[in-house]
């Protein structure tokens, strides 16, 4: 067994070598970054799964391959069932400090991939799932997902005289997952890099399931310049419509609480996807963004 | 004959088949009339007597999900399934073929919704004939549990890699108990070594598997699938005859034929009820009628050379199946009516009889009328229910 003893990871020590690189991903690709880092801290052990989406739809073109780790491309709904075959036949096998990891957008982990999740989770089979949330099927051409936010306008949720992007709240897979008793779930972004490592860090390290939802801006679907992407991604958790949060032993903790807000209005304004939205749609989601908090900080652990 | 002769039914047959074939991970969801199969595998994991690891995946498309990610380690892995739980299956099966993982499936042969049916037709594994899987029809138990032993063997042969499906017809032979001939492990160990493929992810030389290959590189991974499905026809008549030295039961190759030398009617078939068909046959020689019996026991790869050469002498030819392709003919008829199409030679009278769906009785008396027809087959329309 490889030593297993928490690392603490900082960008100094962190692994030179790149075990997802040379992908055709898009500038400023919040998706790509999330693969990138996780797989620096879980390294050459890796057998990687995604699913069909944007990852490895740019990460897997033959015979340009952008893995240096094992890693091979799921059906769209088999995520997590693919991991958990790849788990069982790794012990069946006998082969020692490896890890199964699963890269999957919103789409496919919260759409049609949740099922195979749900069984991988109900099996605590040892499996790291990293969802990156891009808000739309981005590789299909911006679709609305389930977790596309109430008013972001996507090609399936356009904006219009009797339709104002999205009418839907996002689903709270975090909390979702938890409500399985996983052994370990967390709330990542981008924009947070070392409390992501932290996570990827700590899951690898889980004699069980994990889950890791790191949110990961797409400039290209979300209208956004390609260089702002860390900063989308740290807006997002300073205005708090994303919460950086564990899952562990049973109980929820609330990882950094930014205390005073910054304006969501300049977060949704600053996107082409919410710059429909009119004053009175920002106040409907201040009041979600409120209420949710309100019960985060009475029933979360800090 | 060496291993215990035991009372099994097909189900049974399959467990204890899987057993000495040793797979190293099983992922399988209930559906009937398969589940006594999986039952069975549940209770050997459980006693000790398999070491594999059984996955309760929550659908069939995980089951067959997690059978691949298993394969691309490098594993041996079982799957079972029927029906509505091999249609959900379907996007998997191609996916296994394509990425040349051999994992090996029992199918119980059943019906497929609307109507719900829980009884024994062929429309199930026939709808996914072009999903890369060898697929194999057993008659009874004994086959079916030798098929099973074979099926790792062929899809494992290094020149096939390909995942193969052996069918039982649903109860008729699923829960019809018999006498199996069970071998010794030690025997099952010689015959079905350790599965060893360079087809996997390794942790000492990563490897991208399962990936994108745009129009200028797809087809040549198809062709080669193509190609390694035609080899497998060779692999398995070399894994029987392996089989037969060594456990004393020889099987014919990719179908068997029944009196069928001298044959001027014959009925092409597949699965449990060629044991009706065979009894009839014999009565109908006796009185003089030359008429044979023609089983098919793999469609894919499909025998054309074999049924061409065996039914070289035949007038009259009818293919009675338990499958429709609605509002044309049986995919077996289209099959074998393509085989005689290549050849350019014909039977003169060719026939597609369509029964038993959704468990229909197939009765001596109806292979009798069969035959009759045959016999005077002017005016009849090709394809037929009966
Ligand atoms: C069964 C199935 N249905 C639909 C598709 C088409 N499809 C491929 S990728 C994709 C979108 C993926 O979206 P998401 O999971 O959010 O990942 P992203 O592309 O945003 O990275 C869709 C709909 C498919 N490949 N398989
Ligand atoms: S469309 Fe978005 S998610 Fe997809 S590769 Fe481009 S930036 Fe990344």
């Amino acid at each position: 067994m490889e030593n297993r003893k928490e690392r603490k990871i900082t960008a100094r020590n962190l692994d030179d070598r790149e075990f997802f690189y040379g992908h055709k991903g898009c500038p400023g690709c919040g998706g790509s970054l999330a693969v990138r880092l996780a797989l620096k801290v879980l390294g050459e052990k890796s057998f990687a799964v995604l699913p069909a989406g944007c990852m490895s739809a740019i990460g897997f073109v033959f015979p340009q391959m952008a893995f240096s780790c094992n890693a091979m491309i799921s059906t769209f709904a088999g995520t997590a069932s693919m991991l958990a075959g790849v788990a069982a036949g790794a012990r069946a096998l006998g082969l020692e400090g490896i890890h199964a990891v699963g890269f999957a957008g919103d789409g496919g982990t919260a759409d049609i991939g949740l099922q195979a999740l749900s069984g991988a989770i109900d099996r605590h089979d040892r499996i790291i799932y990293i969802c990156y949330d891009n808000e739309a099927y981005m590789n299909t051409g911006v679709q609305k997902s389930s977790l596309t936010p109430t008013g972001a306008r996507t090609t399936t949720s356009p904006v219009g005289n009797r339709l104002r992007g999205a009418v839907t709240p996002k689903k709270q897979m975090f909390e979702i997952v938890a409500a399985h008793g996983i052994d370990y779930a967390a709330t990542a972004s981008v924009g947070h890099p070392l409390d992501y490592l932290r996570k990827v860090e700590h899951a690898s390290r889980v004699e069980g399931t994990s889950y890791i939802h790191v949110f990961a801006p797409c400039p290209v679907g979300w209208g956004h310049d390609s260089a702002e992407t860390i900063e989308v991604a740290k807006a997002a958790v300073d205005c708090g419509l994303l919460y950086l949060a564990e899952y562990t032993g049973g109980g929820f903790i609330l990882n950094h609480d930014p205390g005073e807000f910054s304006s969501i209005r300049d977060y949704l304004l600053g996107q082409g996807r919410f710059r429909h939205l009119g004053e009175e749609e920002i106040e409907a989601i201040v009041a979600q963004r409120d209420s949710r908090w309100q019960r985060i900080r009475r029933e979360w652990r800090t | 004959m060496a291993g215990m002769n035991m009372f099994l039914s097909g189900n049974e047959a399959v467990a204890a088949a899987v057993r000495l074939a040793r797979p190293q991970v099983i992922a399988a969801y209930p559906i009937t009339p398969q589940t006594t199969v999986i039952e069975r595998l549940a209770e050997m994991v459980e006693d000790g007597s398999l070491a594999s690891e059984y996955l309760h995946v929550e659908s069939e498309h995980s089951a067959l999900s997690a059978c691949i990610g298993a394969s691309a380690v490098g594993a041996r892995t079982f799957t079972a399934s029927s029906s509505q739980g091999l249609l959900y299956m379907a996007e998997c099966m191609h996916y296994a073929s394509g990425g040349r993982f051999p994992i090996v499936m029992m199918n119980a042969n059943r019906s497929v919704a609307l109507p719900w049916n829980i009884y024994g037709d062929q429309r199930d594994s026939l709808s996914l004939l072009d999903s890369g899987w060898i697929q194999a029809y057993a008659e009874d138990a004994q086959e079916a549990f030798d098929m099973l032993i074979q099926a790792f063997a062929v899809a494992e042969h290094p020149l096939v890699l390909t995942p193969a499906m052996v069918n039982l017809d649903g109860f008729a032979l699923t829960h019809t108990y018999e006498l199996v001939n069970v071998p010794d492990p030690s025997d099952v160990d010689a015959f079905l070594p350790r599965f060893t493929t360079a087809n996997r992810m390794d942790p000492e030389h990563p490897v991208s598997l399962g990936f994108t290959a745009g129009p200028q590189h797809n087809q040549a991974f198809k062709q080669l699938q193509h190609l390694a499905m035609l080899a497998s026809g060779q692999v398995i008549r070399e894994a029987e005859e392996r089989f037969g030295q060594r456990f004393g039961r020889s099987y014919p190759g990719l179908v068997e034929t029944y009196r069928c030398e001298d044959a001027e009617r014959v009925i092409v078939t597949l699965g449990s009820v060629a044991g009706t068909v065979r009894p009839v046959v014999d009565r109908l020689r006796s009185t003089g009628e030359r008429v044979g019996l023609l089983r098919i026991r793999y469609m894919r790869p499909f025998p054309d050379g074999e049924l061409r050469a065996a039914l070289a002498g035949a007038t009259s030819v009818g293919v009675l199946e338990k499958d429709i392709s609605f509002g044309y003919e049986g995919t077996v008829f289209t099959n074998v009516n393509s085989a005689f199409a290549r050849s350019g030679a014909s039977p003169r009278n060719l026939l597609n009889f369509i029964g038993g769906l959704g468990g229909k009785d197939i009765t001596p008396t109806d292979i009798e009328n069969l035959f009759a027809r045959l016999a005077a087959p002017e005016g009849l329309e090709t394809v037929t229910f009966i």
